[in-house]
């Protein structure tokens, strides 16, 4: 399916991350959000506010951030593409919902445009320090995909694809900008709609009866889902339930439900994942980044590459599930491994894992506020290779 | 169970494949269903397209038992849930049927703001007086020292007298009925099937095995007798005088019926007067 | 690779973003290079002493922050004392020249002033010190072309200032060419 053109603003543009982001949701077929304002995520819901009635969308601006995140998820069931957008407070917030999300199976995008914290932290500074947070961060198990743009040109096509997963697997998709990306403004291309696909809701082709199963999986493992008001009479609930939908309190509809929800991502992980990977050829040292500081390492790379040093990058453009396949095949033949983040160690202890003692892993930690210092990490990269 | 000619009509509206329900004997949740159907068969309303959102609680499995789309969602927040599907399917009649803990305590601020902006959804808030489903803890409208696990010596918190916050919010239709008044409830329910806006029905309801055993109020029946005996119906009372003490009277009525544009009326007029011909109308169902 | 850094300073309110956005536009819209612009956010960026930060490459744009300017536009005093020391060796330092005193220029900058406080009361409109500023940047700097800074300016501007604004942009950018065709023949 292609976009709907009324929501496409094609041309070159000069735009920050977070209207970007906008144009994206728009471009994806978005046309309801429910929101709270915070810094500095905030730009992404006025223009939503501004654009919305010229498409025929509703923006509500709720009472807080938990109101926001469940609203959502009632529009998603009357059969509306959604987001919600938020920063770090909001998103800490906003957690149980997430849970909800993934144990009903509602398809829906969480914007988190990450400042320093914890706490109220750096509103208007960048942090990578929630990635941990986008993963585990709604109590029991589950699994999330999380895209980390690092640009605003990203910020438009990943949002894009953001949504698109979200309908694919029906599971909540984590944003995960940051405030440089969010607020820089650089050149953004949008295409024509019929060059954007689009990814349509998974409607059920079962007709309403007695037997209905609300969460019949389909092979890949995800259920189709069905149009509210129809007939169907389905329930739907957060407690553990079995494929009709009911709550049934026992471990083996636990296991059963829960394995489920888990394995429809880590057995789709391949098909999930998107990863750059630039001079990893001759690589003697791996620099693993995502977001905004996979920008920052290019240029570590090519001032390393200038002293004849033998460096690459692999980035992560979807962080969660982990590309853990991919560091793997890596590990086997690179002498160390790089891990910059703009935190004291998060993705870094997954390339630690998966490295496993086959080369050494450096963390170039950093609190968050500004971006790496190219220099530093090639400081980094100097003394693995001595 | 009755079959064939002898069903209850009630049954077809239950999903009875989930039967026996998980309320004890002589709870009142189990009236205000059967309320709350004889409701929809009386306002002939088109049942697919009701849906029942509740939170969690003892009145929060609600949406369990009725044979609508129905979302058990999580605690404190049907309403949101309910705006968000209302704004998706402004065609569809949204109800949000759960406890007074629920709605009022944890969903406290998600209940004055809905009723502000005047979303078109139906609240049908049980109030039991206490957290049942957790074994009896102090809630929001707890009376004056009564008893709870966790006000052990009397609760010393003033209650809220929730007509009355559900007027100052905005709501549009604002009636209390205990579950004695099972005619009068009823009917409060068909009314607010058929009112726009945001409208609210408190139902008094016995919660014998938590909260009266603890307070030593006696059993259902007698919790029935007592509502027969202390209950006034005052109708169009002023709001601020529904107070309830400890073994005080009840007084129950409809107390308010006013109309306001809901959410997307008020929405879709000042778009529409700001942005002329640029505005795209989302289909909101208003007429135009 | 070819980058430039460019920073300009100002008070909250003399329209410094809107003059980095133009720069950026231009260059990233119509000059076909990559530009990035970021900003100061927070309760600076509404009073104090704010800055616009442009990159500008004729590749991509790796690393999307300033940390040597070498170019500086400055609008008032605190701005020109916080940012002046950041600059590259021989960067080139553009100022309003009755809001700014350029005491301790770093040795090897070219400083030019520009009365563009007056100039932009001449033309009636105080507001327009920005854009002002932006034209004399453009003569003096081979950052950006004139043309496609004319268009970034009537995109950039509110609806029906475009005339106002392209005047006060020409304003500045003549008096950057007369300077530059002075030094050229010094």
């Amino acid at each position: 399916m292609k976009a709907d053109p009324m929501g496409v603003l094609v041309g070159a543009h000069f735009l920050d991350g977070d209207h970007a982001c906008c144009e994206g949701a728009l471009a994806a077929g978005c046309r309801m959000v429910f929101g709270y304002p915070i810094t500095p995520s905030t730009e992404v819901v006025e223009r939503i506010a501004r654009r919305f009635p010229m498409v025929g969308g509703v923006f509500i601006q709720m009472e807080d951030e938990i109101a926001s995140s469940i609203a959502i998820q009632g529009a998603a069931w009357g059969g509306k593409k959604v987001m919600t957008v938020t920063s770090g407070p909001g998103m800490s917030l906003m957690q149980e919902h997430i849970g909800f999300a993934a144990m009903t199976e509602t398809p829906c995008v969480f914007v988190n445009v990450q400042r320093g914290g914890p706490s109220t932290g750096l509103p208007t500074l960048p942090g990578q320090a929630d990635m941990m947070q986008a993963r585990w961060g709604s109590h029991g198990d589950y699994e999330i995909i999380a895209l980390s743009p690092n640009s605003p040109q990203e910020c438009f096509d990943l949002t894009i694809v953001a949504f698109n997963m979200s309908e694919r697997y029906r599971v909540p998709v984590m944003f995960m900008m940051d405030e440089s990306v969010g607020h820089m403004t650089e050149r953004v291309i949008i295409p024509e709609s019929t060059e954007i696909d689009i990814e349509p809701r998974r409607l059920t082709r079962a007709q309403p009866s007695e037997d209905y199963e609300l969460y019949a999986p389909e092979e890949d493992l995800v259920p189709q889902m069905p149009p509210v008001g129809a007939g169907y009479r389905f329930h739907v609930t957060g407690l553990t339930h079995d494929e009709k939908g009911y709550p049934v309190m026992n471990a083996w509809v636990q296991e059963k439900l829960v394995r489920r929800l888990v394995d429809k991502i880590r057995k789709n992980a391949s098909e999930i994942a998107i990863n750059q990977e630039f001079e990893l050829e001759d690589a003697e040292v791996v620099i693993v980044a995502y977001g905004i500081t996979s920008r920052v390492v290019q240029r570590t790379m090519f001032l390393a590459r200038e002293k004849g040093l033998k460096v690459g990058v692999f980035r992560p453009v979807v962080v969660w599930p982990f590309p853990e396949d991919r560091i793997r095949e890596l590990a086997g033949r690179a002498k160390a491994f790089v891990v910059p983040e703009l935190n004291y160690g998060q993705v870094y202890y997954e390339v630690e894992r998966l490295v496993a003692g086959r080369a050494p892993c450096r963390l170039v930690d950093h609190g968050g506020g500004a971006l790496h210092d190219p220099a530093d990490i090639l400081k980094v990269v100097e003394e693995v290779l001595r | 169970m009755s079959q064939g000619e002898h069903r209850n009509p009630v049954e077809s509206f239950l999903r009875m494949d989930r039967m026996p329900h998980i309320w004890c004997p002589g709870c009142g949740i189990g009236i205000v269903v059967n309320c709350f159907v004889r409701a929809l068969l009386k306002s002939k309303i088109d049942v697919d397209s009701v849906s029942v959102v509740s939170g969690i609680g003892c009145t929060g499995r609600i949406a369990g038992y009725f044979k609508v789309d129905s979302f058990h969602t999580t605690h404190g927040r049907p309403i949101p849930f309910a705006t968000g599907l209302k704004t998706a399917r402004p065609d569809m009649n949204i109800v949000v049927l759960s406890g007074e803990g629920d709605l009022i305590a944890i969903g406290g601020n998600h209940f004055i703001h809905a009723a502000r902006r005047n979303v078109d959804i139906k609240v049908i808030c049980v109030n039991n007086f206490t957290y049942a489903m957790t074994g009896g803890q102090v809630g929001p409208t707890a009376p004056l020292h009564s008893i709870a696990t966790t006000a052990p010596y009397g609760s010393h918190e003033r209650p809220f007298n929730l007509p009355f916050l559900a007027e100052s919010s905005g709501a549009t239709y604002v009636a209390r009925w205990t579950t004695y008044h099972v005619r009068q409830l009823t009917k409060a329910m068909v009314d607010v099937l058929n009112k726009p806006g945001f409208c609210f029905v408190e139902a008094i309801a016995p919660c014998p095995t938590i909260y009266q055993r603890r307070n030593r109020m006696g059993d259902g029946l007698e919790m029935m007798r007592f509502y027969r005996e202390h209950s006034r119906i005052a109708n169009g009372a002023d709001t601020r005088s529904l107070d309830i003490e400890m073994g005080g009277e009840i007084v129950v009525g409809k107390f308010i019926d006013r109309d306001r544009p809901t959410y997307l009326e008020a929405m879709d007029e000042e778009l529409s007067k700001r942005l002329g011909n640029r505005y795209v109308p989302y289909p909101t169902g208003v007429k135009r | 690779m070819s980058r430039t850094e460019i920073k300009i300073g100002g008070l909250g309110g003399q329209g410094v973003i809107l003059a980095g956005m133009i720069l950026g536009r231009a260059a990233a819209l119509y000059d076909d290079m990559d530009a990035t612009l970021t900003q100061s956010f927070g309760p600076e960026a509404r009073g104090g002493a704010c800055s616009a930060q442009v990159v500008v490459n004729t590749e991509r744009n790796l690393y999307p922050c300033v940390t040597r300017p070498d170019i500086l536009v400055v609008m008032s005093q605190p701005a020109y004392e916080r940012f002046v020391m950041e600059v590259k060796p021989g960067a080139l330092v553009l100022y309003e020249e009755s809001l700014v005193e350029t005491h301790h220029l770093p040795e090897g900058c070219r400083a030019f002033g520009i009365p563009a406080t007056r100039f932009a009361e001449e033309l009636g409109r105080r507001m327009v010190l920005n854009i002002i500023m932006v034209g004399f940047l453009t003569a003096l700097a081979d950052v950006v072309s004139v043309e496609a800074a004319r268009k970034a300016v009537v995109d950039s501007v509110p609806k029906g200032t475009e005339k106002l604004n392209l005047g006060a942009f020409e304003k500045g950018y003549e008096f950057g060419l007369d300077i530059k065709n002075r030094e050229s023949s010094c």
